[in-house]
């Protein structure tokens, strides 16, 4: 069974489709990339995968629970077990320190846990920041925070949604480096980018247009491993 | 981790937090300002009309039946209270709580003019010796003391010259062109009388156009010895409860135990009854008029102040409701950010009533001392006395700022509630 599974899913604003008859799949431990213009659906999808919206119509199946049916209150339990969640503005509560910001997800999942949130910081390498203001960080620094906390709770799937758009080439760098790491300790990864450079890294990039998946471009470079089933190849 | 988070929005926000902290501390000092004069005033003027006493009238029984039936007041009908059964007031249950008591009888006479005046005989400085040992000096020198005394001195009964001595009122003196020293001749029903004039008091009343004497003088020229048309009795009473309401209404409706707590209780009413024991054939009933529209005075008052006290917090709520909603949009990214790691609508709710609750509880306290404040203020400058604090208007002021608080948070918690993570967190 793959990990995530979308069939058909269509999201209808008024006259707009955001999503117009979108199909893909994406297996356990699977790297994909998402580029497309702006406004092409990006975030809408992100938003329909990371259990924040819901599909006007279609299914998503997660670990094999169609999560268009689930209740809003199953949606926040789902997200919190599963989903790591990455921002383009970061998001840091900005009255609490890299540490406490980490920890806030542990509380809302279960308990914070000092030592563990310290090993997550250590992890992205901001150790020595622990006790910092996000206001105290650089851009690079507070993304590096936001990776920490996406991944404190062992998420199966980790989301983001242009995590590099703000940032520097050198902490893009630092960023994709620990998307990576991620990777290779088997962690699923989606990640929305205008940056081919930062898509080509992945396994397989797909681009959204208007709604639609016009592309999927497979790195062969990456695994040597192809599934390929489109007709517009690259 | 909860802690934490509380304090970094109580700091960051603390102005807007003052400003609710503030709001709130002004609806809890109105409310607790009038709730104190309320709670202890109501209290103040009873105990006031305690201590003035209640008047207690004693007619005849056939005078009082004929005046409810033909609403006159003129005419004993012939039937007068009996002059020696004055001492018995003295020897009831309450007796203790009668201060003062003068009987009254009315003399119809004519002037040398031929025009009338009403003679009346009383007591002026009466002097009893009482079976207890005690002894009183009662009548209208003591329970007339406003009246205020124009010429001359007040008829002293002890002095032993007092026979056909006599007071006259401010108007009848100007009638006459008499004042204290000079005589004026009335003849009553049964005898004609030189009076000699002692004093000029103007009573700003009735009482202005009479002339006021001794029971003896005024019974020989009515020719009535030995009888009085009324009785005006002075008396420390407990404020009316339900009990002496019910009492007075149907003595009979009382169970026996009711009638005995009744009995024993220095109501007006059971007073009143007692004093009927040892009259013959009287009906004593307490002269309300200064009591009730003072009660109905007190009333008002109270009532204006419940409407304040409701508009403050109207306001209150408002002003709350205002800010918290504004604090709430302020932070709608970090609670969207919080939505989205995880955290349900029960626990974001309970962060910001946490927030709110510990600023309005550290507003109420400020309100409720400042308030006490006020309750000083207020009653220095309107009731002329000190306020005492009631132990009671802590638990109400604490349950009407929770209330309010609660009732301006709703919309805030609405909009918390349908706040979703997708809409503030991606920078659209
Ligand atoms: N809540 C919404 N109401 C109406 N239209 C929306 C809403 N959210 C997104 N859209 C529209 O859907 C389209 C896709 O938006 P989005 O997924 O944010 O694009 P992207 O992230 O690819 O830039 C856009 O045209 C956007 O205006
Ligand atoms: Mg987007």
């Amino acid at each position: 069974m793959s990990l995530l599974e979308l069939k058909n899913v269509y999201k209808i604003y008024g006259e707009l489709h955001a999503l117009d008859d979108v199909s893909l799949t994406v297996e356990k431990g699977e790297w994909v990339s998402i580029m497309g213009p702006s406004g092409s659906g990006k975030s809408t999808m992100m938003n329909i995968i990371g259990c924040m919206d819901k599909p006007t119509k279609g299914e998503v199946l997660l670990d094999g629970v169609d999560i268009a049916k689930e209740s809003k209150k199953n949606l926040t339990n789902i997200r919190r077990d599963k989903i790591g969640l990455i921002f383009q503005q970061f998001h840091l509560v900005n009255y609490l320190t890299a540490l406490e910001n980490v920890m806030l997800a542990q509380y809302y999942h279960s308990m914070p846990d000092e030592k563990e949130a310290l090993e997550a910081l250590e992890r992205v390498g901001l150790a020595d920041r622990a006790k910092h203001l996000p206001s105290q960080l650089s851009g690079g620094e507070q993304q590096r925070v936001c990776v920490a906390r996406a991944l404190i709770n062992y998420p199966e799937i980790i989301l983001a949604d242009e995590p590099t758009g703000n940032l520097d080439e050198k902490n893009e760098e630092i960023v994709v480096e620990l998307f990576h790491k991620l990777h290779d300790e088997g962690t699923t990864l989606i990640v929305v980018t205008h940056d081919p450079e930062v898509a080509e890294v992945a396994q397989r990039t797909l681009v959204l247009r208007d709604g639609k998946l016009s592309k999927e471009i497979v790195n062969e470079h990456f695994t040597g491993k192809i599934r390929f089933d489109d007709q517009n190849p690259f | 981790m909860f802690g934490r988070m509380i304090r970094g929005t109580l700091v960051r926000q603390w102005k807007k937090m003052l400003m609710i902290a503030f709001t709130i501390a002004l609806g809890a000092s109105l409310a607790s300002a009038m709730l104190s004069v309320m709670l202890d005033v109501g209290d103040k003027v009873n105990q006031e009309l305690k201590t003035y006493g209640a008047n207690i009238k004693v007619i005849p029984k056939e005078a009082s039946v004929l005046s409810d039936l033909y609403e006159v007041e003129d005419g004993n009908a012939g039937r007068y209270l009996k002059e020696d059964e004055l001492g018995k007031i003295k020897t009831i249950f309450w007796a203790f709580n009668i201060v003062d008591y003068a009987p009254f009888v009315n003399a119809k006479s004519t002037l040398d003019d031929g025009s009338e005046i009403t003679v009346v005989g009383t007591w002026f400085n009466h002097h009893m010796d009482l079976p207890t040992g005690e002894s009183l000096d009662a009548g209208v020198a003591s329970m007339r003391s406003w009246w205020d005394l124009k010429e001359g001195s007040w008829l002293d009964e002890q002095a032993g010259e007092s026979a056909d001595c006599a007071m006259i009122g401010a108007e009848a003196a100007k009638k006459l062109g008499v004042g204290a020293g000079d005589t004026v001749n009335v003849s009553g029903s049964s005898a004609d009388k030189q009076l000699k004039i002692v004093g000029v008091y103007d009573a700003g009343g009735e009482e202005d156009s009479e002339i006021y004497c001794t029971l003896d003088t005024a019974q020989e020229l009515a020719g009535l010895d030995g009888s009085i048309d009324s009785i005006e009795v002075s008396a420390l009473t407990t404020p009316d409860d339900e009990l002496s309401e019910r009492a007075a209404k149907d003595p009979s409706s009382l169970t026996v135990a009711q009638k005995e707590q009744w009995y024993c209780t220095a109501y007006a009413s059971s007073i009143c009854y007692q004093i009927q024991e040892v009259i013959t054939d009287s009906v004593a009933s307490p002269v309300r008029q200064v009591a009730d529209s003072e009660g109905a005075i007190l009333e008002k008052t109270q009532l204006l102040m419940v409407l304040i006290t409701i508009l403050s917090l109207i306001g209150a709520a408002l002003g709350i409701c205002n800010l918290v909603t504004a604090s709430v949009m302020e932070r709608s990214q970090e609670i969207g950010l919080m939505k989205a790691i995880g955290a349900h609508n029960g626990s974001v709710s309970l962060l910001v009533l946490t927030e709110i609750f510990i600023t309005a509880i550290i507003g109420g306290v400020a309100g409720f001392f400042a308030g006490f404040g006020f309750a000083q203020i207020i009653g220095h400058s309107v009731f002329g006395s000190a306020i005492n604090m009631r132990p009671m208007v802590i638990p109400i002021v604490a349950v009407l700022v929770v209330i309010v608080t609660l009732i301006g948070c709703i919309p805030a918690i609405r909009m918390l509630l349908r706040l979703r993570p997708t809409e503030v967190l991606h920078g659209r």
